[in-house]
């Protein structure tokens, strides 16, 4: 079956929508984004706990995308052309949902499965020490942490981070990552 | 030497350096897509400064946010921190984190157990 970009946008419309994106990603977008979130969950009387763990989750997973997006060759996909990203930051009942795709390159999904998973599979404290560990250790690129912020929302959120990746055409791949937090 | 200061955006610190006072600042929200480039002076100006330091250097950082690809750099700050503590000179780091952050005082004894320098963490009454 072949990948649904604009359901996948729909099914997670769901609940309280604070914000959602469909389209090119800059770094102004970004700043400009990041002034829209925290002036929305300002107006909401949430805890700063939260609101601050929100917003930490948003910055990195658009710097992520904006660091590791691949843009996609082709100028027949008019709609996807560019840096294209999606995002959204919605509400349900009392749990803040965090969720973004972009494309990537199909050689990237066993890296990223095998990161992800390990993460998934580590208690908080482990996650503090690899944390430390890649912090105090490995060198950064140009383009960030080393693989730190995804390390660091599991770590801040206590969620597992869910993730998929669906089949695109000409070995690419829509990658999406989902974060909840309560 | 000449101080140096940075005003904050939305994305980056207010820096202030004072190589006469010894007095030595960051503060506000640290979260630039290019953290390497933002810190660059500010790293450049410490090796300057390791050179002939203030009798005590009291650093005070106080950031609400701060992204992981800033930790790194501010890890790179403390570095040279810690080599002016090593050849002899005094220096405090305070670390200050608004009340019921958890995260960012966490953040701050990750540092504090990788850096050799004597760190006082600071809570902020909102």
């Amino acid at each position: 079956m072949i990948f649904n970009l604009n359901k996948w946008y729909k099914e997670k419309q769901d609940g309280e929508i604070l914000l959602s994106y469909k389209g090119d990603i800059s770094s102004d977008l970004i700043t400009d984004v990041l002034e829209i979130i925290e002036s929305k969950l300002e107006e909401k009387d949430i805890n700063s706990k939260i609101r601050k763990k929100v917003y930490n989750t948003l910055v990195e997973c658009l710097q992520n995308i904006y660091h590791h997006l691949d843009e996609l060759p082709f100028n027949d996909e008019t709609l996807f052309n560019g840096r294209f990203a999606l995002f959204l930051v919605t509400k349900v009942n009392e749990e803040y949902r965090i969720s973004v795709g972009n494309f990537i390159k199909s050689e990237k999904k066993q890296i990223l499965t095998d990161r992800l998973n390990q993460i998934n599979s580590l208690t908080r404290e482990e996650l503090k020490s690899l944390y430390k560990l890649i912090l105090n250790n490995h060198d950064f690129s140009e383009k960030g942490g080393g693989g730190l912020g995804m390390i660091d929302i599991a770590k801040k959120t206590g969620s597992k981070l869910e993730y998929n990746f669906y089949e695109h055409k000409n070995d690419y791949l829509f990658y999406s990552l989902s974060i909840n937090i309560s | 030497m000449d101080a140096f200061s940075i005003e904050g955006t939305p994305k980056t610190p207010t820096v202030d350096f004072n190589s006469e006072t010894g007095v030595i600042e960051i503060k506000g929200r640290s979260i630039p897509e290019n953290s390497i480039e933002f810190y660059k002076p500010l790293v450049d100006w410490l090796e300057d400064y390791l050179a002939n330091p203030a009798a005590l250097t009291n650093v005070n950082i106080q950031l609400e946010y701060f992204n992981t690809s800033s930790s790194k750099c501010i890890l790179d700050v403390f570095k040279k921190l810690e080599a002016i503590y090593k050849s002899g000179n005094e220096v405090i780091i305070n670390w200050h984190y608004e009340e019921d952050d958890e995260d960012m005082l966490e953040a701050g004894e990750d540092y504090q157990s990788i850096i050799k320098i004597p760190f006082k963490m600071i809570e902020i009454e909102e």
